[in-house]
């Protein structure tokens, strides 16, 4: 197996201080460098947030570099080579791709090409790429992996709080009374943030943990909650429901800071405890002790991620925990929070900068004229030549569909993997007229384009990202792009040019689309203005908002950041004074987050609930992580995780081949059968490709206002397999 | 920064999440190159999540020196017993069957054994041990006594074990809840959506006595006539 480093003996030359490549935590940690090659890792005990732990993922990440997959010239597809690739001079697949690209604009107009970004390229890149759809391709059509990950989050965040961060720093959670995790299986999704919780524990915090599995997290909580799939926003109703019966809420706070309380007051009142109870799976001495021990608590911290934003009803589940937090009185103050669990590196920066389809920079809104105008101005182009508002990610594989979008530029997004029916998403791919994916290894999605773009690797570049904290930090350039790879932003940069739109993508370095960066996001909610690379090395990390002029006076300063939001007395541009939340009253708002069954639920021909998510020793759809042999001796292959109780029923023992089906495919795997989950739901991870992918099985149900699909909710059939599949045994490609 | 031997290494099981940071971190060593001398095991992962790293304990009179018939293990004087030294072992697996912690392991291709050494080379110059280092819950922590009583109010070291008439202290220090009853020892999904309040009762398989049946303590499921 490749992926294996047997000499551990050679000394560096250097150790690189730069952060992890794989999730939203992005801890630091030290690459060891010799002869252009990363040939392991250090710990980098002085950065603030992770003081040196790493999970097994960050401690094998230095391995990638060195595979053999490695991408090192530009590819075309050829169906007469063995591979179904044959390697070809970049500039001649630079050539190709513009060409056709402005073929397919000439004929079918510019919206007929689309973008798909990721949440995993620095900042830098993903203003880059958000600028070069809507100048350079002078297309709607740019969206981007984060759609899988952090819009339910975002917009909830946004409606309730007129803008979206986690409100305060990890720091704060460790001395306060209760933490409430909704929906998060931090042990194995984001380990660092295990030590706060458990620190928080050791000074007395109680753990609430919702969720239908016993993760490593919930084993020694205070008060598991086995929610049933897909039942968060009922649950969160009865609780509020319960703390307003009891009076547990903070009547000042929520008349002087909130607007839009009675509402909620009156929808909740619907939620009896009985009723409650019934909907969520969750007994009701459970909901009463979560009530109790959130209502009466003095300081608290509550987060969440996928497990309750991945929901044809995320958005409304995600604001249900605000309406929690925010009935308590308990952010903008030491030891009290709330914030969202990003899964990707760049999952909070990556959101901010205009790689989402209806926004620009600095959290800009793409239909607001106002905004338009400013970015439009710092483009240098005219406002009524800048798109509008584009569509989704899995919309827009729809269009691809219909036929409206001819032609797709794909970087870091493995759509063949991680988008729900997946069966669709790649008969999609075969029916695009060109496709090219910018990208290091061929990833199964790559698999189908016309030309594939040798991109860099997290440590052949140098650039911003910000973490689950708010905090922006820097990625520091370890070595040099092998062969005739380049930093991905060249090589949309040499796409503008070979397109013959070179104006705006003449960057020189990843500093310089900073510094420009700084400028288009100035003024706006995600106000990056006072960051600059030199601060962010000497802080170890800058929270934004970071201004370059005074909200209030607009005169220059010299602005540290800003970890704690919504502090009492603080000034934001939206609200000038009038309050501390991002709003013209500066009040926060109740939402009503109305439950609503989940769409393809459990039913009489599709009994069972299928659940999805992570593995700690994978990452996202497997790229990197599967091609990282010590990685994948860890946890092989996917299993469908059971009960025993429904296990006996369905005569199914554990290690036996199991397959498990929807309408819209089937998966045979081994089960895993373990009293950890609830016996009326199958987990299944998700992070392989092909016929080991659970997303053949996934509904493309999505939430109406994020687009977010339901992954971690659909009916499904489960039987044990007639035999073994024929990939049994069947080693991956890439391994 | 501390001297060395006012440093210890303490483990909390309860903190423990299964992730194999350790296991992953230890196999980078060029010592035992791709092999971890961390054992870590699921207790039974049919019935929890909970697992439980074991590193080596390093005895104050090592079972597995007393036993060796090639004197091949040495402790130092900082009380860190040594992985066997290559001239010496014969790889006999002496150590591999006495060590009451189940620690040594031996490499029949390289005849050897090879156990935890804790990081020599980091921890003699006052540096952590990697494993202590990476581990993200810090169910793996190393530092001062007094730090860890600062930081962990609710449990407290112990290093004095009693296997059969054989009482044996270690410099590693395991982390025992000061209140067991007052914390919740197990979860249990089937419990937990059970109206009544379910018991804090651990299950745990029971090994039978010479004559017996092999019996297993269970609680009764309470949800056996539930519908799945």
């Amino acid at each position: 197996m490749s992926g294996v480093r047997l000499s551990t003996s050679v000394e560096p030359e250097r150790l690189v201080k730069t952060h992890c490549c794989f999730c939203g935590q992005q801890c630091g940690i030290q690459l060891k460098v010799r002869d252009n090659e990363v040939i392991g890792f250090e710990p980098w005990e002085d950065f603030p947030f992770n003081r040196g732990m790493l999970c097994p993922k960050g401690v094998k990440r230095y391995l990638q570099g060195s595979h053999p997959d490695r991408l090192t010239t530009a590819l075309r597809r050829d169906s007469s080579a063995e591979s179904g690739f044959t390697a070809m001079p970049y500039a001649d697949a630079i050539a190709r791709v513009a060409s056709e690209i402005g073929r397919i604009q000439e004929a079918y107009g510019a919206g007929a090409v689309a973008v798909l970004g990721g949440a995993s390229l620095t900042t830098e890149k993903t203003y880059l790429l958000g600028k070069f759809a809507r100048v350079c391709l002078k297309t709607p059509f740019i969206d981007y992996n984060g759609r899988l990950c952090m819009v339910s989050a975002g917009a909830a965040n946004k409606k309730a709080f007129g803008i979206d961060r986690t409100t305060s720093p990890w720091s704060d959670m460790v001395g306060t009374e209760v933490i409430w995790v909704a929906g998060s299986n931090v042990a194995e999704c984001s380990p660092i943030t295990t030590n706060y919780i458990w620190q928080a524990r050791e000074q007395g915090a109680k753990i609430i943990v919702q969720d239908p599995r016993i993760t490593p997290l919930a084993r020694t909580c205070d008060l598991y909650l086995p929610v049933k799939p897909g039942r968060d926003a009922a649950l969160f109703a009865g609780v509020l429901q319960i703390m307003i019966e009891r009076d547990w809420i903070d009547h000042a706070f929520i008349r002087d800071y909130t607007a839009g309380f009675d509402q909620v007051a009156e929808y909740c009142s619907q939620w009896t405890l009985q009723k409650t109870a019934e909907v969520t799976g969750v007994p009701a001495r459970a909901l009463m002790q979560a009530a109790e021990y959130w209502g009466t608590a003095k300081t608290s911290f509550l987060f969440h991620a996928r497990g309750i934003e991945h929901h044809s009803n995320g958005v409304q589940n995600a604001l249900g925990t605000i309406n929690l937090v925010l009935a308590s009185g308990r952010i903008g103050k030491p030891r009290s929070g709330y914030g969202t669990i990003v899964g990707q590196a760049n999952g909070q920066g990556g959101r901010e900068h205009g790689q989402k389809c209806d926004q620009l920079p600095g959290w800009r809104d793409i239909s607001n004229p106002d905004h338009r105008r400013y970015i439009a101005g710092v483009w240098g182009i005219e406002e009524q030549d800048l798109p509008g508002p584009g569509v989704d990610a899995y919309e827009l594989f729809r269009k691809i569909d219909r036929g409206e979008i001819k032609a797709l530029i794909a970087m870091c997004f493995n759509p063949k993997v991680s988008l729900p029916d997946n069966a669709f998403v790649t008969r999609c791919l075969e029916k695009l007229e060109f496709f090219t994916a910018i990208d290091f290894f061929l990833s199964d999605t790559a698999w189908h384009a016309d030309v594939v773009l040798p991109g860099s690797l997290q440590e052949e570049d140098e650039g911003t990202v910000t973490q689950v904290e708010g905090r922006i930090i820097k990625i520091n350039k370890a070595v040099d792009c092998p062969g005739d790879a380049r930093p991905d932003w060249r090589i949309v940069q040499d796409i503008a040019g070979a397109l013959g739109r070179p104006a705006g993508f003449t960057f020189s370095e990843p500093r310089a689309i900073f510094e420009e960066l700084r400028v288009a996001s100035k003024g706006g909610v995600a106000d990056y203005s006072g960051v600059t690379y030199e601060k962010v090395t000497q802080q170890l990390g800058v929270f934004w908002p970071c201004y370059s002029e005074d909200p209030r006076t607009g005169t220059p300063i010299d602005h540290a950041g800003t970890p704690r939001l919504f502090e009492p007395g603080s000034y934001n541009p939206v609200a000038k004074g009038a309050g501390p939340f991002y709003f013209p009253d500066g009040r926060a708002r109740f939402n009503v987050a109305d439950y609503r069954p989940p769409v393809d639920d459990a039913n009489d021909e599709y009994p069972i609930y299928l659940t999805t998510g992570r593995v700690v020793s994978q990452f996202l759809s497997g790229t990197q992580t599967r091609r990282i042999g010590p990685l994948v001796r860890q946890y092989a292959e996917p299993r469908i995780e059971m009960h025993p109780r429904l296990a006996v029923k369905l005569g199914i023992a554990d290690g036996d081949w199991t397959t498990a089906e929807t309408s819209r495919g089937s998966i045979t795997l081994r089960a895993q059968v373990v009293t950890t989950i609830r016996p009326d739901t199958v987990f299944i991870p998700y992070h392989w490709g092909g016929r080991k992918s659970v997303n053949q099985l996934t509904v493309a149900a999505q939430d109406p206002i994020s687009k977010i699909p339901q992954y971690k909710v659909c009916g499904c059939r489960v039987r044990r397999a007639d035999a073994a599949p024929d990939y049994d045994a069947v080693l991956e490609p890439q391994q | 920064m501390p001297k060395p031997d006012s440093l210890l290494f303490f483990i909390d099981p309860n903190r423990c999440i299964g992730c194999q940071a350790c296991v992953q971190a230890c196999s980078e060593c060029d010592t035992h190159r791709g092999d971890s001398m961390i054992h870590l095991e699921y207790v039974s992962r049919s019935e929890s999540v909970q697992t439980v790293p074991v590193i080596c304990m390093h005895c104050e009179q090592p079972t597995c020196a007393e036993v060796c018939p090639a004197d091949a293990i040495k402790r130092t004087g900082d009380g860190v017993v040594q992985s066997a030294r290559k001239p010496r072992c014969i790889a006999c697996g002496n150590c591999v069957v006495a060590c009451p912690f189940g620690v040594p392991e031996l490499y029949e291709e390289r005849k050897i054994m090879m156990k935890c050494d804790m990081c020599y080379d980091r921890t003699s110059v006052g540096r952590k041990p990697m494993c202590a280092t990476v581990c993200p819950s810090q169910a793996l922590f190393y530092g001062t006594r007094e730090q860890i009583e600062q930081l962990r109010p609710l449990s407290a070291p112990v290093n004095t074990f009693q296997f059969g008439d054989q009482t044996i202290t270690t410099r590693v220090q395991m982390m025992v809840p000061r209140a067991l009853a007052s914390r919740t020892p197990h979860v249990d999904v089937a419990a937990a959506m059970e109206e009544r309040s379910p018991s804090r009762a651990v299950s745990l398989k029971v090994v039978p006595a010479p004559g017996d049946a092999l019996t297993t303590a269970v609680q009764t499921d309470p949800f056996a006539e539930v519908e799945v």
